[in-house]
């Protein structure tokens, strides 16, 4: 059971390798590789993330093929996107995390490089009001075409109703 | 309609929009589907989903971290156990939690039952959705006896609230093993009465064989996983490629496919549960008396920071992202649902077959629109 413990705390040994090789891929000294349970995290600034993705996706040592989660988190202030990417080749996992500012959301979308990020942009924008530039269709996912407000915010009410 | 409004006055035709649901029954829940259609075939594909939006996520962060559990149950509502158990590693993860192995097994076994039980219900469906009448009854009569030994562990039939944050409700009572027994054998007679009765009929064949097949880049392009992902010919499982819990104690393969096609789709789900089966014989063989909790405090609170969990549920790769800041409740919790991926890929499977396709392709899918809409 011990090495149970070993294993949920650090990163495995293709993902090690990962962050080795990582910083010359990339050529952006001024990115901070950390390590977060066992996951390799770098926070990005938004114009970036659409060249480092196109990268990590194109790179033959990176070949991150699977966008596994994109996921939006509201700190009142910053909304930070988190893009969980997985490489069935490599068989390594890193997350990317992007923060921009709550007043003007707006990134660049990656559904041209994963097609997977086609909902995942659409619903992050549903329900965080996250603009995605370049997104085929930017319309409401799980909501109404004429819902008003974004109910994933911490800033929307929730139990506004009164029970009967 | 008449036919005359579809032909133009250059004499070729002009395309029909046809609306599919979102109260159809062959859409398994409310999901509704635009067909652009010239004549036969399928020119573009809408899908509209959002149907059965519960905001579960926003609902998570105003409850407890261990009512949270109850939330996760109404996602997958076919797989309520494997739901529960993917929010609880989650948890665990950022407690750093040590599970006792016997709340591992009894685990693994009633999420691998919970597996065999929603592809029991996907083979009577898909049964119906190529328009079999007879497998819907099969599948039932023996998904029936999974939910009642599901109703004698956990109490409830569905919407169980039996896999914790630190093991599992309680142990298991002393009749579990005996039943457990002979469901399992019951079960090993009834997947072979099933494949019989389904798998090789020419009609059956004739429907899904070579119907809408998937490339393996394609697949991994949409993010589809579980077992379309593998009907593909790509072989991953999280249980082995990234095991959790105690999947690496167990000896199972991975059934993978060759054409990505319909009936490859359906063909593993057969062949899943024989290996979960296999996984549950041999969790029986090691499992032990001991600790189902543990040591925990009454509140949970786990300490400020977050993590990501895959797991493999009967639709595919389903993952929690938890957000914690030290307090009660969750900050934030996304479900990464594997059929709200899968679906995703619709619009592309869906161009240029034939209509009298569509519900086969839909239905081959395997959603839970529960999941799908959150």
């Amino acid at each position: 059971m011990e090495d149970q413990a070993n294993k949920t705390t650090a990163l495995n040994a293709a993902s090690q390798k990962l962050l080795g090789i990582l910083p010359s891929i990339l050529n952006q000294p001024t990115l901070q590789y950390r390590t977060n349970i066992d996951e390799l995290t770098v926070n990005l600034p938004g114009d970036l993330v659409h060249t480092i993705c196109k990268i990590l996706k194109t790179h033959t040592d990176t070949a991150f093929d699977y966008l596994t989660c994109l996921s939006v988190v509201d700190y009142e202030d910053i909304l930070e996107i988190n893009y969980h990417l997985f490489s069935y080749t490599k068989r390594h996992k890193m997350v990317l995390k992007c923060e921009l500012k709550s007043t003007d959301p707006t990134i660049s979308s990656i559904s041209n490089i994963w097609r997977a990020a086609n909902w995942f942009e659409r619903e992050a924008h549903d329900l965080f009001g996250v603009l995605f530039e370049d997104h085929p269709s930017l319309d409401r996912l799980l909501l109404p075409d004429d819902f008003e407000g974004n109910p994933g915010l911490k800033s929307y009410p929730l139990h506004e109703y009164k029970e009967w | 309609m008449k036919i005359s409004e579809n032909i133009n006055e250059s004499g070729s035709t002009v395309d029909m929009l046809i609306n599919m649901g979102p109260q159809h029954p062959s859409t398994h829940g409310v999901f509704r589907l635009v067909l652009q259609l010239d004549g036969e075939l399928i020119v573009d594909a809408e899908p509209h989903i959002g149907y059965l939006h519960r905001g579960s996520e926003k609902l998570c962060e105003t409850e407890s971290y261990s009512q949270v559990v109850t939330l996760f149950d109404r996602l997958d509502y076919v797989a309520n156990l494997n739901s529960e158990l993917a929010y609880c590693m989650a948890v665990e993860k950022l407690l750093e939690l040590q599970i006792p192995d016997r709340a591992w097994y009894i685990r693994t076994i009633l999420c691998e039952l919970n597996r065999i039980s929603s592809h029991m219900l996907f083979y009577g469906v898909y049964g119906l959705d190529v328009g079999a009448m007879t497998p819907v009854l099969y599948g039932f009569r023996e998904r029936e006896r999974i939910q009642s030994l599901f109703e004698q562990v956990t109490g409830a039939r569905m919407m169980h609230n039996y896999i914790r944050i630190g093991g599992v409700k309680e142990d298991t009572p002393p009749e579990f093993n005996g039943n457990l027994h002979t469901v399992v054998l019951e079960l090993e007679k009834a997947i072979e009465e099933c494949d019989e009765l389904l798998t090789q009929n020419e009609a059956f064949l004739a429907r899904t064989k070579n119907i809408s097949c998937l490339t393996i880049e394609d697949a991994i392009d949409f993010g589809v996983t579980g077992p379309i992902l593998r009907s593909t010919g790509l072989v991953e499982d999280v249980r082995i490629s990234e095991p959790y819990g105690i999947y690496d104690r167990f000896d199972f393969g991975i059934p993978i496919g060759s054409t990505g096609d319909c009936w490859d789709r359906y063909y593993i789900r057969m062949q899943e549960m024989r290996e979960s089966l296999s996984i549950i014989k041999q969790a029986i063989k090691q499992m032990e008396p001991g600790e189902v909790q543990a040591k925990m405090r009454r509140i949970v609170r786990p300490p400020k920071g977050e993590c990501f969990v895959r797991t493999e549920s009967p639709r595919g790769d389903l993952g929690v992202f938890l957000v914690s800041d030290g307090s009660q409740n969750p900050y934030r919790v996304k479900v990464r649902a594997p059929s709200f991926a899968n679906l995703q890929a619709i619009k592309h499977m869906l161009e240029g077959v034939y209509v009298a396709d569509a519900v086969v392709i839909l239905g081959s899918l395997d959603i839970v629109l529960g999941e799908v809409d959150r």
